[in-house]
């Protein structure tokens, strides 16, 4: 069987199909889109009663850098916010920390103090911006800083709109920003959902992420499985302390890859919500409707964009973003076509902006929800894409869940697998990308515009400011504040209140962090290599 | 002839580990032994590694952008061991900053985008030279 036969996944896919392929009852498995199981999409009318949110994913060097930078996109029209951090910032080290100063602002934005997310923010109204936060070992103090900043702004808590990414457990399977051991980490997943449950109604605290694996090398079947799986892992955890599923399960939102095998990823997303929709209702006995609407962020895929002729990634793009669209994301982002090299210039990331806009307003795929239902092909992949995803949820509940499973090494050999098989078949030719294998040319590099230009100075600059912040504020009430959060992280109850005291009164991030390290420990992964 | 050793590493504090795994596997399907340090060493970890595991050449991915600041700190302290270990780094490195981190001593320089082949090609080439 030659590699045009099979999906990404593997799929083997017929030259056509019929009114035969598609099993009985697909009116049950469909429902009406906002209807149950939301196979069609979480809202009645879509991207009819509202476009899906274009949140392009940007932050770079001090506040003030990343701030610029948002107010650039927001000047183009982009419709929300999403913060990239630095490594030291979502691994737990203020900027002076020797073992950050070769990562400050180079990922991401530097954040040491609740004065810096002020600074991120200024000119902002954050009860009018939604904003998304990729951060999750130290989400619970990025947390705190961000609603600091909020009350600063005289912005009420009722009216943040945004989400934490807050998924921990995907972490030890890829990208791997974890600091402390899985079980404490995940416990401080979970006071942020808890107390985002009271205190947060239009925020989404957790964002289940099956992207990372899948950037990481797994396949899209495996994606959906292991975000099923983590989604399950943190219901379990809230449930055992005693919450209502109902209570927190509306807010829970995912976060899934679109790369290039366009009616696979469709279907994998259609076939998401109703996964999701089947265990909330049969595991956990979800009585609310909203509690299994599944709602998704798609960022498209920087694994499938090359740095060999990097403006065929404009393309890759765009059928990429196409394919969050189709399958009813409701915010997006798309990849700069020069993320192989670097963080996207001015340039590409208003491409990107710009590459959502035309096919939101030009293209005609947003008048109507779910286009693609009723296509032989469409349900028939999206059932087996389903049923797929159900066999490797049923493996890892064998294996005890998520996180024993983790714990084993079953998802990362899946993922290490898959990656050095596309690889394998990138170099043989069986997987044709274009440029690299196919149709390849010399000197590339030449079609690349102005690049980004990362700033040497920041680390030194940024740990100063941080100095004399640390050097003005209240010690005795920070160091309360700090004993505060260390006696709830040692004692048991909800790290979030402690921590907002805490960052109020002038603690760092890496302060926190430690407070956080001293009570759990930190992780060292084992070598399955 | 005994086999090419390889030790491989994630310096600095970036954890996107697929390429190295890759290389990893291809090196070892090249008939290499390869020791993977895993995330977050630092130069001297990597370097007492090199030592300890009889390395013919070390190899560091880094998708972070902080290739040139990582790169200085494991080639000053090769120079402060006084080790003679090739180093070979790949990652998201600009053209431009290829040629830098070539000159600053870093043997080889792999960017995104060069086939798995030549990788390994690569490695197993700088391995000879040096026992040869």
């Amino acid at each position: 069987m030659s590699a045009t036969d099979t999906t990404d996944a593997g799929i083997p896919v017929a030259p056509v199909y019929a009114e035969a392929d598609v099993a009985a009852g697909l009116a049950e498995r469909l429902g009406a889109p906002g209807a149950p199981p939301f196979t069609r999409g979480p809202y009645p009318t879509m991207y009819r009663g509202q476009l899906w949110t274009m949140r392009q994913f940007a932050g770079f060097g001090s506040p003030e850098d990343a701030n610029a930078r948002f107010t650039f996109l927001l000047e183009r029209g982009q419709s929300a916010l999403s913060v990239a951090f630095d490594l030291p910032t979502q691994l737990g080290y203020d900027s002076a920390h020797p073992a950050a100063r070769a990562d400050v602002g180079r990922v991401g934005v530097a954040i040491d103090t609740a004065d810096d997310m002020v600074d991120l923010f200024d000119g902002i109204p954050l009860d009018q911006i939604s904003v998304n936060f990729t951060i999750n070992a130290t989400a619970p103090i990025i947390l705190a800083m961000y609603l600091v900043a909020a009350e600063r702004q005289g912005a009420a808590p009722a009216d943040l709109a945004g989400t934490l990414q807050n998924d921990i457990l995907k972490e030890f399977l890829a990208r791997k920003t974890f600091i402390y051991p899985p079980t404490p980490s995940l416990r401080l997943s979970c006071d942020v959902i808890e107390y985002a449950a009271g205190a947060l109604p239009r925020f989404n605290p957790i964002s289940i992420t099956g992207y990372h694996a899948r950037e990481a090398g797994c396949d899209a079947v495996q994606e959906l499985a292991l975000a099923m799986a983590n989604a399950i892992a943190y219901g379990e955890a809230l449930v055992a302390r005693r919450l209502a599923f109902d209570s927190f399960a509306p807010r829970l939102s995912f976060h899934f890859a679109t790369t290039m095998d366009l009616f696979e990823e469709v279907a994998k997303l259609r076939a998401a919500r109703r996964l999701w929709y089947r265990i909330a209702t049969e595991r956990f006995g979800a009585t609310e409707p909203a509690s299994g609407r599944l709602r998704f962020f798609s960022g498209n895929s920087g694994t499938t964009l090359t740095a060999q002729q990097p403006l065929n990634n404009v393309v890759r793009s765009t059928i990429q973003c196409l394919g969050a669209v189709l399958g009813g994301a409701q915010s997006i982002h798309v990849m700069g076509y020069d993320e192989a090299y670097e963080i996207p210039s001015e340039e590409a990331v208003t491409l990107s902006l710009r590459t959502q806009q035309i096919i939101a307003l030009e293209s005609g795929v947003a008048r109507t929800a779910d286009p693609l239902a009723g296509s032989y092909f469409v349900e028939a992949l999206t059932d087996e894409l389903e049923a797929r995803a159900r066999r490797l949820l049923d493996e890892l509940d064998a294996a005890g869940g998520a996180a024993a499973a983790i714990e084993a090494g079953l998802p990362q050999r899946w993922i290490a697998e898959s990656a050095y098989r596309s690889e394998r078949e990138l170099a043989s030719g069986d997987r044709p990308r274009v440029g690299v294998n196919v149709y390849a040319s010399e000197n590339d590099d030449a079609e690349l515009g102005e690049m980004f230009a990362a700033d040497p100075g920041v680390a030194e600059r940024h740990a100063a400011r941080t100095a004399e912040r640390v050097a003005a504020r209240d010690e005795d009430g920070c160091r309360a504040a700090t004993e505060a959060v260390a006696a709830v992280a040692r004692d048991g109850g909800n790290v979030m209140p402690p921590l907002i005291e805490a960052v109020g009164a002038g603690a760092t991030l890496g302060e926190l962090a430690d407070v956080f390290r001293s009570a759990f420990g930190e992780f060292r992964e084992p070598q399955l290599w | 002839m005994s086999p090419t050793r390889v030790v491989l590493a994630k310096p600095g504090l970036d954890g996107h580990d697929r390429g190295i795994k890759v290389v990893a596997m291809a090196l070892r399907d090249a008939g290499a032994e390869v020791v993977y340090l895993g995330l977050r060493r630092t130069p001297e970890e990597i370097w007492r590694a090199a030592v300890e595991e009889d390395a013919d050449v070390v190899g560091v991915s880094v998708l972070s952008g902080a290739h040139v600041a990582l790169a200085e700190e494991l080639l000053a302290e090769r120079a402060r061991a006084g080790v003679d270990i090739p180093l070979v780094i790949g990652g998201t490195v600009p053209a431009e900053d290829a040629e830098k981190l070539r000159a600053m001593g870093v043997e080889a320089v792999h960017r995104v985008g060069t086939s798995l082949p030549l990788v390994v090609d690569s490695v197993l080439a700088l391995a000879r030279e040096r026992t040869a």
